[in-house]
C-alpha cells in the first residue's frame, strides 16, 4: 500500500512546552489508522498537525516534515485553505451550523466553488449524505435545521459535510465519544465503509472501537510514539511493555 | 494500575486449569497403575472422579467466556485466555483417555496375565512425564521447554509400534492370550493420544508465550 502521509521527526510545541516528540510515522493511503492514548498523550496534537489546524494556535510550533502525496505541508507558500480541503476534519462534539441540513452540506460546496450547477450542487449534495450513510433519515427534510437532528445524525451530518468538498484524507478526533452504542455503530460502519474512498486517521479513547475500524494503529505516551502497527498486532501481542500496560488497562 | 478487575478472574481461571492438569495427570497415573498392578478399585476410582474432571471443563468454560464477553482482555491476558479455553478440552480429552485405559484394565484383570508388557511401563512413562512437563510449562509460561516436550511425541509413537508388534507376535503365539492382548493394543492407542494431546497443549503454551502459532508447522 501506497503511503498517503510521512511524517519524519516531527517536533511540536505550545511556547516553551514540547507536547511531540521526534513522530516518525507513515500512513497507508485507503487505510484506517487510529490513534490511542492517555488523555494529554498529544494524539489530538499530532493528528492538527496533519492539516496544520494547530496553525490558529499563535504559540503553537512545528519542527520537521509532514508530506501528504510527496508534498512537505508545512513548506512556505502551502496554501492552507487547499490544504483543509484536502485533508478534512470532523471532531469531538458536532458542530453543524445554524442553517438547514442541505446548507450545512452545500456550504463547503460553494464557498469552493467546486459545483457546475444547481443541479450539481444537489447532486454533490445527495451523494455526500449518501456516502455519510444518513440521506434515507434526511432526504425529506433538506430544509429542517440541523439542530433538529439527533446527537448521531449531527455527527454524520458533519462527516456529509467533509466528504462534500471532495477530500482525500479524513481526520476524526473522537467522532463517537459522545454518542450511544446505536449511533456509535453506525459511525464505525461508516469509517470502514468510506476507506475505500479515502485515507482515515481517527483519534479515540474506546479500544475497541481503535480494534474494530482501524488497519494500523499508533500508541503514544507523553507526546511519544511508542508503538505503531498493525492493529491486529498491537491488540494481541505488541512489541512494546508500555503498549501492553495501556490496552490491558495497566495505566492508572 | 496495581489491581484491575481482570486480574482477579485471570486468577481464578488459572487455579482452575491447574487443578484440571493435576487432576488429568492424577488420572493418566492412576489408570495406568490400575492396569499394571491389577487394581480394579483404583481403576473404578478413575471413572467415578472422570465425572468431577467433565465439572471442571465446564466450569472453565463458562469463566473463559465471562471474561471474553464482559472484561475484552487483549494482548497476553487475551492469549492467557484463549489458550486456557483450548487448553481445557484438550485436559479432559486425555482424562477420557485415562477412563478408557482405566475400563480396558477392569477387563484385563479378569483375564489371565499377558506377560512382558514390554514397553508399556515406558510408554505410560513418557506419556506421564510429558504431560506434567507440559503442565509446568504451561505455568511457567516456558516455549522452549514446551518445544522440547512437542518433539518426545516421536519417543511415544515409537514405543506405540514396539508394542504393536510385540502384541501382534503374542496372539499368533498364543491364541488364548489374544483377549488380553486386544485390549491392550488399545490401551497403547489411548497412550499414544495423550501423547498427541499433549502436543496439542504445548503447542498452545508456545501461542500463550510468543503469540506464535505453530501448529501445523513444519518449524517448531
Amino acid at each position: 500500500m501506497q503511503n498517503k502521509i510521512s511524517i519524519s521527526n516531527l517536533n511540536f510545541f505550545y511556547g516553551k512546552a514540547q507536547a511531540l516528540y521526534d513522530i516518525t510515522l507513515d500512513i497507508p493511503e485507503k487505510e484506517v489508522v487510529a490513534f490511542i492514548g492517555p488523555s494529554g498523550c498529544g494524539k489530538s496534537t499530532f493528528l492538527r498537525t496533519l492539516n496544520r489546524m494547530n496553525d490558529t494556535i499563535p504559540i503553537a510550533r512545528a519542527d520537521g516534515t509532514v508530506t501528504i502525496d510527496g508534498e512537505n505541508i508545512y513548506a512556505p507558500g502551502t496554501d492552507v485553505v487547499a490544504l483543509r480541503r484536502k485533508v478534512g476534519m470532523v471532531f469531538q462534539k458536532s458542530n453543524p451550523f445554524p442553517k438547514s441540513i442541505f446548507e450545512n452540506v452545500a456550504y463547503g460546496i460553494r464557498i469552493n466553488g467546486i459545483h457546475s450547477s444547481k443541479s450539481d450542487l444537489n447532486h454533490r449534495v445527495e451523494k455526500a449524505l449518501h456516502d455519510a450513510a444518513l440521506w434515507d433519515e434526511v432526504k425529506d427534510r433538506l430544509s429542517s435545521s440541523a439542530f433538529g437532528l439527533s446527537g448521531g445524525q449531527q455527527q454524520r451530518l458533519c462527516i456529509a459535510r467533509a466528504l462534500a468538498v471532495e477530500p482525500e484524507v479524513i481526520l476524526m478526533d473522537e467522532p463517537a465519544s459522545a454518542l450511544d452504542p446505536i449511533a456509535t455503530q453506525k459511525i464505525e460502519e461508516l469509517v470502514v465503509e468510506l476507506k475505500r474512498d479515502y485515507t482515515i486517521v481517527i483519534v479515540t479513547h474506546n479500544m475497541q472501537q481503535a480494534s474494530r475500524v482501524s488497519d494500523k494503529t499508533a500508541f503514544f505516551m507523553l507526546g511519544k510514539l511508542i508503538e505503531f502497527g498493525p492493529t491486529y498486532k498491537m491488540f494481541q501481542n505488541p512489541d512494546e511493555k508500555l503498549t501492553e500496560d495501556y490496552i490491558t488497562g495497566r495505566f492508572g | 494500575m496495581d489491581h484491575r478487575i481482570i486480574d482477579e478472574q485471570l486468577d481464578v481461571l488459572r487455579d482452575k486449569i491447574l487443578l484440571l492438569g493435576g487432576a488429568t495427570e492424577a488420572a493418566v497415573q492412576r489408570a495406568m497403575k490400575s492396569l499394571v498392578e491389577r487394581d480394579n478399585e483404583l481403576a473404578k476410582v478413575v471413572l467415578e472422579e472422570d465425572k468431577i474432571i467433565d465439572q471442571m471443563e465446564l466450569e472453565i468454560d463458562r469463566l473463559s467466556i465471562d471474561i471474553l464477553a464482559l472484561q475484552h482482555p487483549a494482548a497476553h491476558d487475551l492469549r492467557f485466555v484463549i489458550s486456557v479455553a483450548k487448553i481445557t478440552p484438550i485436559l479432559e480429552r486425555i482424562a477420557d483417555h485415562a477412563g478408557s485405559i482405566a475400563e480396558a484394565a477392569l477387563t484385563i484383570n479378569t483375564e489371565p496375565l499377558v506377560k512382558n508388557y514390554v514397553d508399556f511401563p515406558l510408554m505410560a512413562q513418557i506419556a506421564a512425564e510429558m504431560l506434567r512437563t507440559a503442565l509446568d510449562a504451561f505455568t511457567n509460561e516456558d516455549a522452549q521447554i514446551s518445544r522440547e516436550v512437542i518433539k518426545r511425541d516421536k519417543e511415544i509413537d515409537a514405543a506405540y509400534k514396539r508394542v504393536f508388534n510385540k502384541l501382534l507376535d503374542m496372539m499368533i503365539e498364543d491364541p488364548s492370550a489374544t483377549t488380553g492382548a486386544a485390549h491392550l493394543l488399545f490401551v497403547a492407542k489411548h497412550l499414544e493420544r495423550i501423547g498427541d494431546y499433549v502436543k496439542d497443549i504445548c503447542e498452545l503454551n508456545v501461542y500463550l508465550r510468543e503469540a506464535a502459532f505453530i501448529k501445523h508447522s513444519r518449524e517448531i
